[in-house]
């Protein structure tokens, strides 16, 4: 059986996860120019949100579909509020600081919501089960669809389109990509540049919080240290797609995940690469290619070479 | 009755070097009024003061009888104050369209923004035949052009023009200069920031030399103009 087409499938799969987590690094370093490190953590949140209204708000045995919208939307309230407090009281206050005291304070937020929720989550020391979606694998010609990546199927496109509408479309949205390329000049355009910021870390963690749940979904668990490497993952994405570009973080994380799922297959079948094979180097084919691409195309696949920006 | 602008005794520090140190001048509705002098002199300093973008240390600013001090930048604009940066800064990655629509974020009235965006297109031809292409393959001229007529777009009691004329070619500032005639004919009231002080004082009512961030000398638009000083330090006679 020609196994190509399933492969496909599944690097897009993983990609679309990672273009819904690259987004938020994408949108905030845009406009701010702000490398938010701790947004990995913003997803892991976002997957603890949806796991605790399925824990401990919704009565035992709820159907998945009444459960899942409405754990979709604690993961998102919950997200969304780490990430504007994080705004608000991190990163504000440092707007006008050298850029490197944002970014180490990035760091520093990232490992300590990881230690808040390992700490103070019920059980959080160890993975906890994520419900599942009832039903069997879809079988589509080849393909087979997991019951974990119905989700991700559905939720991966419209989260693409709406995002899309919003940032061409809405005022907000003009607002926003004026303010990402001039925030002095869409000042005096009576754009409220604090509330544009406010918007990005707010939308970056609305995806990344239906990254999480897809998330899962996908994988079963949740823990503690989920954000870290998915979170690094997505960052790689943006960049390769060009960071500061919205559509460049989608195709970023298609790529990425692509090219991760594939070498992961094949790359064994090589002559002389045999012992490369298997998920245990998947990290290292991603970050090969983040490498390959800092090296021939620093702007990333969409990104334009604006010489002064860092 | 009271000026449109008033300004005094203003003061603008970057950390502890003052830039601006203590200028006061007035914009009569009607009027256009230029800043003149040498680069560093506090003019563009002056400016993104006046539309918020710097805090001053101390002095007064009055639009229409109300302090602007306390006002954060982009609520300037609803006032009636618009800005035409130095350097242009249009927003290159957007069509020119999209660039004027952005000039009037704040309104609402769909059918008025129409009728000022074919306005714009009617003062700049050029533009209209490139609405739909990216702002930042506008050449210098075409995006002074645009960056004024974006600043219009918010249809403002007082229009600020920070150095239009700057890196034009000849030909270009005598199209930029004769716009802004154009527009005090059709009674807006100008702003006007110029290392040309030539072609600004022709078309000024009041000018204000400015040196080192300070006003030194101030008078209409013609006397400065044949003043003997000016015209040593800034028109180029011996």
């Amino acid at each position: 059986m020609n196994e190509l087409p399933q492969q496909l499938v599944n690097g897009l799969l993983l990609g679309s996860m990672y273009g819904l987590v690259a987004i938020g690094y994408t949108m905030v370093y845009g406009i701010v120019q702000l490398i938010n490190f701790a947004h990995g953590e913003i997803f892991m949140i976002g997957g603890f949100g949806a796991l605790t209204v399925y824990l401990y708000v919704l009565p035992d045995g709820t159907t998945m579909w009444i459960a899942l919208p409405l754990m979709l939307l604690g993961a998102i309230i919950v997200a969304t509020t780490v990430a504007v407090g994080a705004e608000r009281f991190a990163y504000r206050p440092l707007r006008t600081a050298p850029r490197l005291a944002p970014l180490i304070t990035a760091i520093g937020l990232s490992l300590a919501l990881q230690q808040a929720v390992w700490a103070w989550y019920p059980e959080a020391k160890q993975s906890i089960n994520f419900p599942e979606i009832e039903g069997g694998p879809f079988k589509i010609g080849d393909v087979t669809i997991q019951t974990g990546d119905v989700f991700l199927l559905v939720a991966a496109p419209i989260s693409m389109a709406i995002l899309a509408f919003f940032v061409m479309k809405t005022r907000t949205g003009r607002g926003m990509q004026a303010t990402a390329q001039d925030p002095d000049t869409a000042k005096l355009m009576g754009i409220n540049t604090d509330r544009i910021i406010v918007v990005a870390f707010a939308l970056g963690a609305v995806f990344a919080a239906v990254g999480a749940v897809a998330y899962g979904f996908k994988y079963g668990q949740v823990q503690f240290r989920m954000g870290f490497i998915l979170g690094l993952k997505a960052f790689t994405a943006a960049v390769l797609g060009g960071i500061g570009n919205i559509y460049g973080a989608m195709i970023g994380g298609l790529v990425l995940g692509l090219a991760e799922t594939m070498a992961t297959a094949y790359i064994a079948d090589v002559p002389g690469m045999e012992q490369l094979g298997g998920q245990s180097w998947a990290n290292v084919w991603a970050f090969v290619l983040l490498i390959l691409v800092l090296l021939f195309r620093p702007q990333g696949l969409l990104g334009e070479r604006v010489a002064d920006r860092a | 009755m009271t000026a449109l602008l008033e300004v005094e005794d203003l003061r603008v520090a970057y950390g502890k070097i003052e830039a601006v140190k203590g200028i006061s001048f007035t914009v009569e509705a009607g009027q256009i009024v230029t800043l003149i002098g040498t680069n560093g002199a506090g003019k563009t300093t002056t400016l993104r003061t006046l539309s918020g973008l710097l805090k001053p240390v101390g002095g007064q600013i009055k639009f229409q009888g109300r302090s602007l001090k306390k006002i954060p930048a982009h609520q300037i604009v609803s006032l009636g104050l618009a800005h035409s940066p130095e350097g242009r800064h249009i927003f290159p990655r957007m069509t020119i369209e999209d660039n004027l629509r952005l000039g009037a974020f704040l309104r609402s009235d769909k059918a008025g923004i129409e009728k000022d965006i074919q306005r714009a297109y009617d003062l700049f031809p050029i533009l209209g035949e490139r609405r739909k292409q990216a702002a930042g393959t506008l050449s210098g001229g075409e995006q002074q052009m645009l960056a004024m007529g974006r600043a219009l777009m918010s249809q403002p009691k007082l229009l600020m023009l920070d150095e239009p004329s700057m890196g034009l070619s000849p030909i270009m500032m005598q199209k930029i200069m004769a716009t802004i005639a154009e527009l005090k004919s059709q009674g807006t009231t100008i702003l006007l920031v110029e290392q040309n002080a030539q072609a600004a004082l022709s078309l000024a009512d009041h000018g204000h030399v400015m040196e080192v961030g300070s006003v030194v000398l101030s008078g209409t638009g013609q006397d400065l103009l044949h003043d003997e000083s000016v015209r040593k330090a800034y028109l180029g006679e011996d």
